[in-house]
Parts: C-alpha cells; sequence; structure tokens
C-alpha cells in the first residue's frame, strides 16, 4: 500500500517533470499565454465582468465548439444561485464566435453556445420564460487582436442583465 | 427613385451573322485583345445641353471611358491610349480609316456620337472589326440624360456579348454592408453602388447592425439581416420606395436570406434551442415551409438557377461542410469532400458550378466546384475572405477580405474584390468606406 502510494507520488512528480520540460522547450509562446488558456478555452480574467461578487458574467468555448467546460459550469451554476436569489431578474445570453468563421455559420454557432448556457441555467432551475438568446456571431468582437488568445476570448457566452 | 428602367429605342441595324473577332472568355486570358475606344463625338450645341444639365464637360468623352474603364477591367480587352488615335472621333464613326486603327495595333474599335434631343440622351455607337475591315454591330438608344454613365454600362454589356458571345455584368449594381469604426463596435449601414463602384448611396443609418444584403434577381427588391430593437431577423427592403418589413413571424434569429431564381420566395435560416433549419416563405401568400430538420446548424442556402435544388452548409457530419438537396429538402447529399471546413455555398447562375468559402489551415480560400464536389479549384487564397457572389452572367465572383494593418494583428480593413472564374484578373473594387458581404444584382436592362 505505501509503496504503491510512493510509486503514485513518484509517478506525479515524473509527470510534472515532463508537463515543466514541455513547457521550457515552448517558452516564448508559452509566456504570452500562460495560465489563460486550457487546449483553446480561455481561462482568465481578462473581459470578464462580474454580475455579483463571485458571479462571473461569462463562459468561454473551444474552436468551433458550443460544450460547456468544467469551469464554465461553475460559473453557470453560480449565475443560477444567483438569479434564484434575484428572482425579478431576466437574463439576455449573448453567444459569440471568433472571426475565423464565415458569418453565417458563426450566426448560427453563437445561438446554439448560448443556448448551451441556457440549457444549463435551466437545469439549474431557471425557467426558460426569464432567458433571452442573443447570437452576435462574430459581429461584437471584446478582443480585437488577431491572435488565439483574442480568438479565445471572443468565443463566448455572456450574461447580460436584460432588466 | 431607382430607376426609370431605361428605355432601349432600338434601332438594329443589321448585325454580321459570321463571327469576325472572338474573345475567348473561358480561359485565363493573358493576351487582352486590343480596342481602341474613339470618344463619342458630340456637336458644339449637345456638348453645351449636357454641360449644363450634368455638369460634365464633354460627355461623349465622359461615356467613352465608363466604357474603356469597363472593358479594361474585365481583364479580356486592352483599351489602347487615346493619344496614338490618328482618327478624329466624328469621321471615324462615319467610316473608320482602318489602317490608321491597325497601325496602332487595334483590333476592334468602338466609335459613336452622343445627341442632346428634346431633353433627352441619344446615343449611337458602333463596332468595328479593323483586320476584317467591318462594322460588327451598331446600335442607337435614348434615355434620360441622368443615367448617362448606364449609357456606358450598356455600350460596354454589347461589346462584351457581341465579342465573347456571353451576356456582360456592367449595367448592374452591387449591394453591399459599409463598415466603419473600431472592430469591437463596428458600425454597418446597407449601401449601393453600381458595379464599377459610382452612384454610392447608403440605403440605412448605422443605428442597428446589418447583415448579408441580397439582390431579388428579379426586382429592385433586397433581402438582409438586421438587429433593428435588437432581434436579429430577416428584412425585405424595397430600394425603390425604401419599404421594408420583417419577413415571417419567427419567435427566434433567422438569417442566411436569399431569393429563389424566380423571385418569389425567400429561403433562410431560423436558429431555436441551438439549432438552425432552413425555411421558406412565399412573398405572395406567406406561407412558411419548413426545408431541413436536423439537429445540426443548416444555414447559407442557396437555390440552382432551376429552382429544383438548393446548396446549403451544415455542421451534421461533425463540420462545416457543404451538402445539396432537393428544393423540397429530401435527398439531402454532402458534396464537399476536401481537407478543410467548407462554407457560403452558392449556386452559379449558369447552374454548373458552386462557388464557396474554404477554411483550411488558418487561411481562407474562395473556390468553385461541380455541383456532383467534383472539380475543386480554389480561386484565390488569404489570410481572411468570404461570402462569394456571382457575377449575373457567372464569370466574375465578388467577394470580401479583411487584411490586417500591422503585424500583431491590430486594426484591419474589409474591401471587396473580384476574381474571373479563370482564377485570373484580380482586383479590389473601390468603395468609399470599409466594405463586406457584397451581392451582385441581375442585368438592369437587356
Amino acid at each position: 500500500m505505501k509503496i504503491s502510494k510512493i510509486f503514485k507520488n513518484a509517478l506525479l512528480v515524473l509527470t510534472a517533470c515532463v508537463v515543466l520540460s514541455a513547457c521550457a522547450t515552448k517558452k516564448e509562446i508559452a509566456t504570452d499565454i500562460q495560465g489563460s488558456m486550457q487546449g483553446d478555452v480561455y481561462t482568465g480574467t481578462d473581459t470578464v465582468e462580474y454580475l455579483a461578487e463571485g458571479v462571473p458574467d461569462r463562459v468561454f468555448f473551444a474552436t468551433n465548439e458550443s460544450i460547456l467546460t468544467t469551469a464554465s459550469r461553475e460559473t453557470l451554476r453560480a449565475q443560477a444561485a444567483w438569479m434564484r436569489k434575484n428572482s425579478s431578474i431576466n437574463v439576455v445570453l449573448e453567444g459569440h464566435a471568433d472571426e475565423r468563421g464565415t458569418r453565417e455559420y458563426n450566426l448560427a454557432l453563437g445561438e446554439r453556445r448560448a443556448n448551451a448556457a441556457k440549457d444549463y441555467l435551466m437545469t439549474y432551475g431557471i425557467s426558460s420564460d426569464r432567458i433571452t438568446v442573443l447570437s452576435y456571431g462574430k459581429e461584437r468582437p471584446v478582443d480585437s487582436g488577431s491572435n488565439p488568445l483574442s480568438w479565445s476570448k471572443n468565443r463566448r457566452s455572456v450574461t447580460v442583465k436584460a432588466n | 427613385m431607382i430607376k426609370k428602367i431605361i428605355t432601349l429605342f432600338l434601332i438594329l441595324i443589321p448585325i454580321n451573322s459570321y463571327a469576325l473577332i472572338e474573345v475567348d472568355i473561358t480561359r485565363g486570358n493573358l493576351d487582352p485583345l486590343p480596342v481602341a475606344v474613339s470618344p463619342l463625338s458630340i456637336d458644339e450645341k449637345s456638348r453645351k445641353s449636357f454641360e449644363k444639365a450634368l455638369k460634365k464637360k464633354n460627355i461623349g468623352e465622359e461615356i467613352s471611358s465608363i466604357v474603356e474603364n469597363n472593358l479594361s477591367t474585365s481583364g479580356l480587352f486592352n483599351p489602347l491610349s487615346k493619344e496614338a488615335f490618328l482618327q478624329a472621333p466624328d469621321i471615324a464613326n462615319l467610316k473608320p480609316r482602318f489602317e490608321d486603327w491597325n497601325l496602332i495595333k487595334a483590333q476592334a474599335l468602338i466609335t459613336g456620337k452622343v445627341n442632346y434631343v428634346d431633353d433627352k440622351l441619344r446615343v449611337e455607337f458602333r463596332l468595328w472589326d479593323v483586320l476584317a475591315a467591318k462594322e460588327m454591330m451598331a446600335l442607337a438608344f435614348t434615355t434620360v440624360p441622368s443615367n448617362w454613365r448606364r449609357v456606358g454600362h450598356i455600350i460596354s454589356d454589347k461589346v462584351y456579348e457581341r465579342l465573347t458571345g456571353e451576356k456582360g455584368y456592367f449595367d448592374t449594381r452591387i449591394i453591399y454592408v459599409a463598415e466603419e469604426g473600431p472592430k469591437t463596435q463596428r458600425i454597418k449601414k446597407l449601401a449601393i453602388m453600381d458595379q464599377d463602384g459610382f452612384n454610392n448611396k447608403f440605403l440605412t443609418l448605422g443605428n442597428e447592425l446589418v447583415l448579408t444584403p441580397r439582390f431579388n434577381p428579379t426586382s429592385q427588391m433586397v433581402t438582409y439581416l438586421s438587429y433593428f430593437k435588437n432581434l436579429p431577423r430577416v428584412y425585405l427592403l424595397d430600394i425603390e420606395t425604401g419599404t421594408q418589413e420583417v419577413v415571417g413571424d419567427f419567435p427566434g434569429m433567422t438569417f442566411a436570406p436569399r431569393f429563389s431564381p424566380d423571385g418569389k420566395k425567400i429561403i433562410m435560416s431560423f436558429a431555436k434551442d441551438g439549432k438552425s433549419d432552413i425555411y421558406t416563405m412565399d412573398l405572395e401568400n406567406r406561407i412558411v415551409e419548413r426545408i431541413t430538420n436536423h439537429p445540426s446548424i443548416d444555414t447559407s442556402p442557396s437555390y440552382s438557377p432551376d429552382g429544383k435544388y438548393i446548396t446549403f452548409n451544415s455542421d451534421r457530419s461533425g463540420y462545416q461542410q457543404i451538402y445539396i438537396m432537393k428544393s423540397d429538402g429530401s435527398d439531402v447529399k454532402r458534396i464537399s469532400f476536401g481537407n478543410g471546413l467548407y462554407g457560403t455555398p452558392v449556386w452559379s447562375p449558369r447552374g454548373d458550378l458552386i462557388a464557396f468559402t474554404k477554411l483550411h489551415k488558418g487561411k481562407f480560400y474562395i473556390g468553385v466546384m461541380r455541383t456532383d464536389g467534383k472539380g475543386e479549384r480554389l480561386l484565390t487564397e488569404n489570410y481572411y475572405q468570404e461570402a462569394p457572389s456571382w457575377s449575373p452572367n457567372g464569370r466574375v465572383l465578388i467577394f470580401y477580405r479583411e487584411t490586417k494593418t500591422d503585424d500583431k494583428g491590430k486594426g484591419f480593413t474589409a474591401k471587396l474584390w473580384s476574381i474571373d472564374l479563370t482564377g485570373y484578373n484580380e482586383r479590389r473594387i473601390k468603395t468609399l468606406t470599409d466594405a463586406s458581404d457584397p451581392s451582385w444584382s441581375s442585368l438592369l436592362s437587356n
């Protein structure tokens, strides 16, 4: 038992080494986006606003995807709790895509992302009557840059108070 | 406001039926036909009347330079410098001295004259085959003087048609989205201009976001997407009267509109619950029909010119690809199988090709494929470009391209470009502002 635990720890250390060395070799790229992207999903806090303390207003997506990440689900649970507490507040979920796609497809993709967020809010008890979905496709980027980090900030669904 | 359909008083002086000069437009034309466009001759009285009416010193020269510019931008013709012309316009129009035109290597010659008659503009012009020393075509028509630019375009179309055997595309307009301001708060307005960039007009004020305007192939109607009151919906706009209305009564976003080839229906996407499907609405009886029903994104529909098929964009395979189906939604077939993603399919007015935008390894391409998906040809590659629209004769594609203005990716410009189906003759179309989402009209006159 004990030996296996040691072995496990050793393995962890080993993995960490591998990861670190991988980081070291890609240092130039890593310094730019370090800590703010996982895969190509934005995980930083730049551009994020707060609906209330501890309630971030937006979730981020991978390229061409509308799947909610663990972090996104956590954000949406906080939003659902905040909406349950403030039962008079309605929201608009604004879905966005990055610029690396055709305009019409991105309109649909923005709608799909906002609906992914809407569905999750509904499973946490928020009535669909309180949620409006609005897709902007790639028309309203929050970051005007043309690089992977900017695009990751733009692939988002933002919860906006409607009243 | 727009546009008294030009009345063509055709005095068709007999056309020689045997082909003289011919221009092959099916291949990249690396050796454009040398053509001399002699200024339309004008008598002093007419010149003064036009100067008063139109504020143009010599309307004959103005019209000729429109013709020259059109022929030159087509890439098929090489208008020769007027300085080399030996014969005066009025005499050339009566009877060209072919040896003189031969000497400057002109193979075709356009002559003509313009008159001010009863407050109208009367023009006549002739096309001559210099080598054969023969008249190929002669035509005269009358219109209101304010149509003078269109006169130049109509002459260009007739010359193009006579020399290539196919309809021209010069007497046409482009509707597009005029853009300004920073990327994060871009202001977009509908705008319309002549195919050569003149007579630009803004049709909306920029108070709401507007996207993807498209012409009705049979009338002066336009369909587009507007975010009026923050409700993205497909609208119908009559550019003659300026009246507009929402298309259909959908409980959510409608987008990606286009007209059917007979102009009687609008086909578009409706997005609901994360799914986008394709619908049509009949503009006469307002009946809405659902065409696709799939949990994927189905968008960017475009009819075949006979109205029997629809090409569209779907990610039902996992990623954006191009499909075709019958116009009732049956027999759905995927036709794009190359590497990368495919979007914005548009059926050629000739029926044989589908133009598209392709994304592959961080680059955007405008390309064409046959309607069975075979014979893919990429015409142009760039950092970012999309949304091809066909010229009415199916020989030229117009699209828009964004270019970064510094290497950090900050700042950008959006411009309209055109390219021949052959992949040659790529050129920028001048616009007053940044521009995107161009749509080419049908020929205004025939």
